[in-house]
């Protein structure tokens, strides 16, 4: 059978305990992931924008490219992703994106310089479950011989995200209490090697940590005991990440969005808009310089009707100016907000447009994102 | 005190006269999560049985409701705009979605009542 929708669906080390704790299952990305657990997605969402939250990230790609020294490794990789990686310093981690040819983004991605001395010219990469086998053929086609693609399927992912996720975390491992947003570290908790980094998906402040998969549910026991932590689902990471405003991939980027369009050009620095390198350069320089014809933007319908991916955005008159790429009820937020593309000509914020919400117009306007201020620990 | 009947799609219909009370059932309520909005039916609108009536929305997805019988719809409730999550609550109660006046009785033939019902959701 070819129907990847009748392939055997595969499971992280925690679904066994995903199942104890009464979630419910769904297939996502070709894993048997939980997308709630009995407390439901309102809940889970607002615990963890006021105490803690862990999720089972263990479907996403693990990886670490091995050179030399990180001037080659970091060049390397330059060749495939327009983020600056040769300035990253140790420690330090970054988002970007794998490009192709006519400047699309293929999967988005997060670097990280090891922070280890010894390990210098390694760089940790993490992509999404959905296109890992796809992005690690493309490292191993494209990389040169002097680096070394390890591909690390034995590690699992937990993310513990929400305000009180840095005083829980720094109860097993104190020194990831005076990390920065955007950093990572090595270190052991019980004596079980972790790689910690503060980052996420949430919008809060938390951190990512990579453990081997026969020590994760260890691991997540453990921080379940802690009162401050509560096991949050798929539907709620998706209503974080969208009131933080952060893209997910295959809706809110994919083969047909530049990093430009989607507004993501933050994470293009300096160095790599004037050098170029990477695929799709050309697209990118002539975006930055004359502005996309479109752009992601933030759209806060005036009622309580969510507006779903696929949505239609008109003008005033009635033109079509754009389509909603992500969207759904925020409950921090206490009502409904999406994302989506539109003509750059009607991208300004505070602009009036209509959403053809079940063949109806429904008015709603521009905004700027995040929709929830974002908490990164910036020290 | 009325009898319910239930539909295939988790409706249940309420039917005191002629005047039939209409919303989802305690099962559809628990598979869709919170609810957070519901698009009620228009009083005065004709609905036919096994047609879109209303929408429910959790926070993943939006879910049609079908009308269980078909007639004119002669009231909404109006607290579930404000309240969606009344329909978590209380789903066979308070969570009610329309009133309908009844334009063909017969159809209610086609539906099951609460003890075909308890036996279909065993076998789902």
């Amino acid at each position: 059978m070819t129907d990847p929708a009748s392939a055997p669906t595969k499971r992280t080390p925690l679904y066994d305990l995903h199942v104890s704790l009464g979630a419910r299952i769904v297939p996502f990305a070709g894993y048997d992931m939980p997308v709630q657990y009995p407390t439901g997605i309102l809940t889970e969402h607002q615990w963890t924008r006021t105490e803690a939250g862990l999720f089972d990230v263990s479907h996403m790609g693990q990886c670490f490219l091995v050179g030399p020294d990180h001037a080659t490794t970091a060049r390397a990789l330059e060749t495939l992703i327009p983020a600056d990686i040769l300035n990253l310093k140790p420690g330090q981690q970054r988002y970007s994106q794998f490009l192709n040819a006519e400047g699309g983004i293929l999967d988005d991605i997060m670097v990280t310089r090891s922070a280890v001395a010894e390990e210098d010219g390694t760089l940790m990469v993490v992509v999404n479950a959905g296109c890992k086998e796809q992005d690690f053929a493309h490292l191993a086609k494209h990389l040169p011989n002097t680096i070394k693609l390890i591909l690390a399927p034995h590690r699992a992912l937990l993310a513990l995200q929400g305000p009180k996720a840095a005083s829980v975390l720094a109860r097993f491992a104190p020194d990831v209490a005076s990390m920065q947003f955007m950093t990572a570290l090595s270190t052991k908790i019980d004596g079980v090697p972790v790689h910690i980094s503060r980052s996420g998906y949430s919008g809060e402040d938390g951190y990512e940590i990579s453990i081997h998969q026969d020590k994760v549910r260890w691991l997540a026991d453990r921080l379940l005991k802690e009162s401050e932590v509560k096991p949050i689902g798929l539907g709620a990471r998706d209503s974080l990440r969208l009131e933080a405003g952060l893209c997910l991939y295959g809706h809110d980027i994919d083969t047909t969005t530049s990093p430009v369009e989607a507004q993501i050009q933050w994470s293009i620095q300096k160095r790599r808009r004037e050098e170029g390198g990477f695929p799709g350069f050309e697209r990118v320089k002539r975006e930055l310089a004359d502005g996309p014809m479109r752009k992601r933007v933030g759209i806060k319908p005036e009622g309580r009707a969510p507006a779903r991916e696929g949505t239609e955005i008109h003008d005033e008159i009635g033109n079509k100016i754009g389509v909603v790429t992500s969207g759904g009820f925020g409950p921090t937020l206490n009502g409904p907000c999406a994302m989506g593309y539109v003509d750059t000509a009607h991208a300004q914020i505070g602009r009036r447009i209509s959403l053809i919400v079940r063949g109806t117009a429904m008015p709603a306007e521009i905004t700027a994102m995040p929709f929830v201020p974002n908490r990164f620990y910036r020290g | 005190m009325g009898t319910t009947h239930y539909t295939k799609d988790h409706e249940y219909v309420r039917v005191d006269g002629d005047v039939a009370t209409f919303g989802i059932t305690d099962y559809a309520q628990s598979q869709l999560g919170d609810v957070v909005f519901v698009e009620v039916p228009k009083v005065g609108a004709h609905l036919k049985q096994g047609a879109e009536a209303a929408v429910v929305e959790s926070v993943k997805a939006a879910s049609e409701v079908y009308a269980p019988v078909s007639g004119e719809v002669i009231e909404a409730n109006s607290a579930l705009e404000g309240t969606p999550a009344i329909v978590n609550e209380d789903p066979e109660g308070k969570g009610w979605f329309g009133k309908i006046k009844l334009s063909n009785k017969s159809e209610l033939d086609a539906l099951m009542n609460e003890a075909d019902y308890k036996t279909y959701l065993s076998t789902l």
